[in-house]
């Protein structure tokens, strides 16, 4: 409605002038509620606008509707003018506004056709605003449902043949070690209910992160043997910062399956955390067998790791993978961030 | 039946003895924690039947089954689903999904005791025993009671001879029972060209190439040996060469 006045204030600033101009009282007179209708009769112009999205209409329906609209509302707006100012005539005999009208009658049909397409425009703009805003909106939400995607999946990656050795290793501690086999129950049901929790938070500690990668080399010890040991060298400064879950995870997955795993001596996993000043870094690291034969899915987990860091921190994180002659080493940078 | 265990855990090895020592049949010869050690203790028990699991340290489930005599009954117990298809491929006689019951293996004992010696030629294994649409990485070979494992990176050249092919690889010669067509058809050919009938040669490897009679080139690779090229082998090399 606040638009009106200055269409108004125009159609009276048009109407008073030129040869035949009206009085500015009587242009005002005719000028103000003919804005006033104006600006209402445009509202429903929304719609039009919706239906005829700049991008996707061709250019002469386009160009052809908005026309016709414009020539539309200039008559209509010089019809409703004429209507006016013969009532204001009627009113006041004499005043000779009705005639004086007439040879404006051109210039109002013109401002007409002008008013609607301004409104044509804003709406256009106003639209193309909540479309961008939808968008925006539509990315953000997918995003979110591709990072739980990634997690469920990540989850998925890293259990079944896990699940199904660990099972079969239970199948044959029960009639041979039955106090094992019950350990291997118990570790295998904490495992599962640690990481089906860390899944569904958003970030989780480092000592959370630990005390599921703790589970499972416990129930691979229980499979390795004596060809596994474990060394784990955390300060306490570290163990309270914040990581996305389930990073270690993969790291400590990978370092048995392409490491330990392919030595049948075995060898040391050795874990380490520290926290100077505002970074967080973590060092994960493994002997292997450099003659070992190809396991699939070498590097899936540290590509996944990589790029969670990369969507969490950006380049506030770096993770190096270094192959040694016979040692792997991961070593993660993070922001050190305290919960 | 006299029976080898592989698996390189200890608790695998044990379910798979309690299980089998229960069959009346079944003799347990042995039980290897390696890929290396199950293809050495094979020559040396001579089992009828390998229960054999496939990721191991040193050489996988594969890599054995192709060393094994051809008359060995190999029966694959993986936790590994995706390896299913492959391994009827190389004529395993049956493929049990870890954790089994005590039936299952009896199942794959009677396969075994029904297809002992009904295994192909290894030329036609070695080509089967990699994922599909994959080029072997490594080339494995039986040498008595010796095991070479020849990297494709390390490997220069082979030259067939008669049913062997000659491997060639950081100065020394290593024979392989196998034909030179099956090594071409494991091989990448990006990386390996038959530059004669005789001669699969490592591309990386030919420094120049040098006419050689009217028709004919010879092939000078990094340690000077001298290759014979044929005009199909020529054609081959300046179609990759270029």
């Amino acid at each position: 409605m606040t638009a009106s006045v200055p269409v108004a204030l125009a159609g009276t600033a048009l109407l008073a002038q030129g040869r035949n101009a009206l009085t500015p009282a009587s242009a005002a007179l005719i000028a103000f509620p003919l804005s006033v209708a104006g600006t209402v009769l445009m509202l429903p112009v929304w719609y039009l606008c919706r239906a005829l999205p700049v991008y996707s209409t061709s250019l002469p329906r386009l160009l052809l509707t908005h026309a016709g609209g414009a020539l539309l509302t200039g008559l209509t707006g010089a019809y409703l003018g004429g209507a006016l100012a013969r009532l204001v005539d009627s009113a006041r005999p004499g005043s000779g506004i009705a005639s004086a009208y007439v040879a404006q009658s051109a210039g109002v049909t013109a401002a007409g056709g002008l008013v609607y397409l301004l409104a044509v425009s804003f709406h256009y703009v106003l639209l193309g605003v909540e479309a961008t805003r939808r968008a925006e909106q539509q990315s953000m939400e997918l995003s979110i449902l591709a990072r739980e995607a990634e997690l469920r999946a990540l989850r998925a990656q890293v259990h079944p043949h896990f699940l199904f050795n660990s099972l079969n290793s239970i199948s044959a501690l029960v009639s041979l070690e039955p106090l094992r086999a019950r350990e291997m129950c118990v570790l295998l049901a904490e495992f599962f209910r640690q990481t089906l929790a860390l899944g569904e938070k958003p970030g989780v500690t480092l000592e959370e992160e630990l005390a599921v990668a703790r589970t499972y080399l416990a129930i691979e010890g229980l499979r390795l043997g004596a060809r596994l040991s474990v060394e784990e060298a955390v300060e306490d400064a570290a163990r309270n910062c914040r990581v996305p879950p389930l990073l270690l995870q993969p790291l400590v997955e990978n370092a048995i399956r392409h490491g330990i795993a392919t030595r049948p001596e075995g060898g040391v996993l050795r874990i380490e955390a520290r926290a100077d000043g505002a970074r967080l870094r973590i060092r994960v690291e493994n002997p292997f067998d450099p003659d070992a034969p190809p396991r699939p899915g070498a590097g899936v987990g540290l590509a996944n790791v990589r790029r969670r860091l990369l969507a969490g921190y950006g380049d506030r994180a770096q993770i190096d993978a270094e192959r040694g002659p016979e040692r792997f080493r991961v070593a993660i940078a993070m922001p050190a961030d305290v919960v | 039946m006299r029976v080898l265990i592989v698996d390189d855990e200890a608790p695998a090895r044990a379910l798979l003895r309690e299980m089998l020592s229960a069959e009346p049949e079944v003799e347990i010869v042995g039980e290897a924690a390696t890929g290396l050690e199950a293809v050495k203790a094979a020559g040396q028990l001579a089992p009828d039947a390998v229960f054999l699991d496939i990721e191991m340290p040193k050489l996988d489930g594969f890599e054995v089954l192709e060393l094994l005599d051809p008359s060995v009954a190999v029966v694959f117990v993986t936790a590994y689903d995706s390896h299913a298809l492959r391994a009827f491929e190389v004529h395993a006689v049956d493929y049990v999904l870890k954790p089994y019951r005590a039936e299952r293996l009896r199942e794959a004992l009677i396969r075994a005791r029904g297809r002992v010696g009904d295994r192909p030629d290894a030329s036609v294994l070695a080509r089967a025993a990699r994922p599909a649409g994959q080029y072997a990485r490594r080339v494995v070979v039986k040498d008595g009671g010796h095991i070479h494992v020849i990297p494709v990176e390390r490997l220069d050249y082979a030259q067939a001879q008669d049913d062997y092919v000659a491997l060639r690889t950081e100065g020394r010669t290593v024979l392989k029972a196998q034909t030179l067509g099956a090594l071409e058809a494991s091989l990448d050919p990006s990386l390996f060209v038959r530059v004669h009938r005789s001669f699969l040669v490592r591309l990386d490897r030919i420094r120049t190439l040098e006419p050689y009679g009217k028709n004919d080139h010879v092939a000078i690779l990094a340690d000077a040996t001298r290759v014979p090229v044929s005009r199909e082998g020529y054609a081959r090399l300046r179609q990759l060469l270029e």
